[in-house]
C-alpha cells in the first residue's frame, strides 16, 4: 500500500506538468543527481540497517551452521543443529507455549482494545479522557515494572488477592504456580498492551467521516449495528497491523517470564520460552552455535506464522500487500 | 474539545459503568505502587490493607533509594536518560531522513531496500541479539555504553511510519516550489518538509525513546558491569537479591517499589504533555 501510494502522486506531478519546462537531457541529468540525494538521506539508516540487521542475522546463520566441541574444535555441521532443534523437547516445549500463549492472548488484547475504542468512540466528557489516558498508561511502563507490580500483587506475602481471600477464609490462588503462572503471565500482557492497541483503533475510528453513521440511522440502524456494521469494518486494515505485531511480541515474549522467575519459586524454567531457552544457551551454557541455531528457528517460526497470517486475512491496505 | 459540552445521554450509563470497570483495573497496579511507596518494609509485611496507607514513609524511602549502595540508582537513572536520549533521538533522526528519502525521491533500488525494510519488521529483533552479541564481543564492543546505543538506532517501523506520513502530508509542489527558488536539497528538507512532519517525527521519538527506556533484553545480554546498568536491569537485579534472601530482603522491597514508582514518572509525563501528538501520530501507520 505505502509503495503505490507515494509513487502514484510523483506521477500525476509529473504528467499534469507543474514542473517548468526543462529540456530531456538536463532533466535526466537532473533526476540523475535527486536520486544520489535520495541515497543521501536513506545513507544513514542504510549503515545501520546493515550492521545491526543484516549482518548479525547472516551472521546468526553461519554461526547455526556450526558446532564446536571442546576437543573437536569447530566443525561444520549443516543443517544439525536445526534437526536438533526442531526435536529438542526444551524448544518444542517453549516453543508450544508460546504459540498457546498468542492464541489465547491476543484475541483477548484486542477485544479488550476495540470494545474499549468502541466506548470511548461513543461516550464523551471527562470520564472518558480520564478512561483512554488511564488505558493507555500501561504502555509508558517499563515491561519488566509491569511484570514486577503484579507480581507483587499475587505475592502471598503483602498481595491484595491473598489479603482479600483471607477475609472470606479461602485459600487465594498463587498465580505464579506452576499450573497457575500461564494466567498470571496472561493477565500482565492483557494489562500492559491493550491500552497500545486501543489508541491505534481508536485514533482510525475518529478518522472515519461521521456521515456515515448519519447516513446508517437513517436508514434505522441503531448504535450496535452502526459499531459492528461499519466501525469495526472500516478499522480492519489497522486492526490487521496490531495483530502483526501482537503476534511478533508474543511469541518473542522473554522479559515478564524473566522477571518473574525469582519471585515464581521455579515455575519459570530455563527453557519457559524459545528466547529464554536462547538465552541461557548463551550466556550460561555459552552454546553460542546451537543458541543461534534456537534463535534462527524461532525467527523462522515467526515469520511463517506471519506468513500464514496474512495470506489469510488477506485484505486490501493491509501494510505489506 | 467542544464535545465535552454535549450533555451525555442517559443510554450511555451501561458504557460508562464499563469505562469505570476499565479505569479501576488498568489504575491498580499502579495504585498499589503508590501506596506501597509510601509504606516501610514493616508497614508493607504487615498483611493488612495492601491498597490502602499505613502510616507515611515516602520520603524516607526516597532518601534510602537515592543512597543504596552509594547512590547505584541515581546512576543506573542516568544511564536510561542517556541511553534512551542517544538511542531514542539517534534513531529519529536516522528514521526521519530516511523516511523523506524514501517518499520523495525516486531511485534505482528504492522499491527493493523499502520491501526489505518492510520486510525486516516481520524479524523478531530478540533473535538479533545474540549474534550481534558475539558480533559486539568480537568488536571489543561489549560491556560498553556503545553495545546498548548503536542496536537502538534500528528502527525500521519508524522509517515505515515516516515515510507513510512524509508521502502522504508533504506535497510535491512544495518541494519543487522551493528548489526553484534556488534552495538547496538540505535547506529544502529542513525549512519546508520538516515542519510539515513534525506529528510523526514526534511520535517516532515517543516511539523510539518508550523502547530504549523499556529495553531489557538488549542491555541484559550486552552489559556485565553494574554501573552500566539501565533502570529495568539494575531493578531486576535487586529483586534477584531481595527474593534469594528472603530474611534481610525486606529493606530492598520497599527499594525496589519505590524504585519502580520514580522510573515510571519520567515516562508518563511525557506521554501527558505530549498527548496531542501522538493520538493522532499513532494512527499513521495504520490508515488506509
Amino acid at each position: 500500500m505505502a509503495i503505490s501510494e507515494s509513487t502514484a502522486p510523483a506521477a500525476h506531478a509529473d504528467t499534469t506538468g507543474v514542473r517548468p519546462p526543462v529540456l530531456p537531457a538536463r532533466s535526466g541529468r537532473r533526476s540523475g543527481r535527486r536520486g544520489a540525494v535520495g541515497w543521501l538521506f536513506i545513507f544513514p539508516f542504510l549503515v545501520v540497517f546493515l550492521a545491526f540487521l543484516v549482518a548479525p542475522l547472516a551472521y546468526a546463520g553461519y554461526l547455526s551452521l556450526y558446532t564446536k566441541g571442546l576437543a573437536t574444535g569447530t566443525t561444520f555441521a549443516g543443517i544439525d543443529n536445526y534437526t536438533r532443534a526442531f526435536t529438542d523437547p526444551s524448544f518444542l516445549k517453549g516453543l508450544w507455549l508460546v504459540v498457546r500463549f498468542s492464541l489465547v492472548v491476543i484475541p483477548l488484547q484486542m477485544g479488550v482494545a476495540l470494545v474499549a475504542a468502541l466506548v470511548l468512540d461513543e461516550v464523551t466528557g471527562r470520564l472518558a479522557r480520564f478512561a483512554r489516558l488511564t488505558i493507555f498508561l500501561p504502555y509508558a511502563i517499563p515491561a519488566v515494572l509491569g511484570a514486577l507490580m503484579w507480581g507483587f500483587l499475587y505475592s502471598p506475602s503483602f498481595g491484595p488477592i491473598e489479603q482479600i481471600s483471607s477475609l472470606f477464609n479461602v485459600q487465594a490462588p498463587f498465580l505464579l504456580s506452576q499450573g497457575n503462572i500461564f494466567y498470571g503471565l496472561l493477565n500482565v500482557v492483557t494489562w500492559q498492551w491493550s491500552g497500545y492497541y486501543m489508541v491505534i483503533i481508536y485514533a482510525a475510528l475518529k478518522s472515519i467521516d461521521t456521515s456515515i453513521y448519519e447516513a446508517a440511522r437513517i436508514d434505522g440502524a441503531g448504535s450496535r449495528q452502526v459499531a459492528l456494521r461499519i466501525k469495526v469494518p472500516m478499522v480492519s486494515s489497522a486492526f490487521a497491523l496490531i495483530l502483526v505485531f501482537a503476534l511478533i511480541g508474543t511469541l518473542q515474549f522473554f522479559s515478564e517470564p524473566q522477571i518473574l522467575g525469582p519471585i515464581a519459586n521455579g515455575s519459570v524454567t530455563p527453557d519457559f520460552t524459545p528466547n529464554i531457552y536462547a538465552f541461557n544457551l548463551a550466556f550460561t551454557y555459552a552454546q553460542f552455535n546451537y543458541a543461534s541455531a534456537i534463535s534462527f528457528s524461532l525467527g523462522f517460526v515467526v515469520f511463517v506464522a506471519v506468513a500464514v497470517f496474512m495470506v489469510v486475512t488477506r485484505k486490501k491496505g493491509s501494510i505489506f500487500t | 474539545m467542544s464535545i465535552a459540552t454535549q450533555r451525555p445521554r442517559p443510554r450511555h450509563v451501561g458504557a460508562k459503568l464499563l469505562l469505570l470497570a476499565m479505569v479501576c483495573y488498568f489504575l491498580i497496579p499502579v495504585w498499589w505502587l503508590i501506596v506501597a511507596s509510601t509504606k516501610n518494609a514493616q508497614g508493607l509485611f504487615s498483611g493488612s490493607g495492601a491498597l490502602w496507607f499505613n502510616g507515611f514513609h515516602l520520603f524516607a524511602n526516597l532518601k534510602d533509594l537515592f543512597t543504596y549502595n552509594n547512590g547505584e540508582y541515581l546512576r543506573w537513572l542516568g544511564n536510561s536518560v542517556l541511553y534512551a536520549a542517544t538511542g531514542g533521538v539517534g534513531s529519529t533522526i536516522i528514521s526521519v531522513l530516511a523516511g523523506y528519502g524514501f517518499a520523495k525521491f525516486r531511485f534505482r533500488g528504492r522499491n527493493l531496500i523499502f520491501a526489505m525494510v518492510l520486510g525486516s519488521v516481520m524479524v523478531p529483533l530478540t533473535a538479533l541479539v545474540i549474534p550481534t552479541f558475539v558480533l559486539m564481543s568480537n568488536a571489543g564492543l561489549t560491556d560498553t555504553v556503545w553495545a546498548v546505543i548503536l542496536p537502538s538506532l534500528l528502527s525500521p517501523f519508524g522509517v515505515y511510519l515516516m515515510r507513510v506520513y512524509t508521502a502522504a502530508s508533504v506535497p510535491d509542489e512544495l518541494l519543487d516550489a522551493a528548489r526553484i527558488d534556488g534552495a538547496g536539497e538540505l535547506r529544502t528538507f529542513l525549512r519546508v518538509a520538516l515542519p510539515l512532519m513534525r506529528p510523526a517525527v514526534v511520535t517516532v521519538l515517543l516511539l523510539s525513546v518508550v523502547a530504549t527506556w523499556n529495553n531489557y533484553f538488549l542491555p541484559l545480554t550486552m552489559l556485565s558491569s553494574s554501573k552500566l546498568y539501565p533502570l529495568t536491569v539494575g531493578i531486576g537485579l535487586w529483586e534477584q537479591l531481595a527474593s534469594s534472601n528472603n530474611g534481610g530482603g525486606h529493606s530492598v522491597w520497599s527499594l525496589i517499589i519505590v524504585g519502580s514508582l520514580v522510573s515510571i514518572i519520567p515516562l508518563v509525563i511525557a506521554f501527558l504533555t505530549l498527548q496531542k501528538y501522538w493520538q493522532g501520530g499513532l494512527a499513521v501507520g495504520s490508515l488506509k
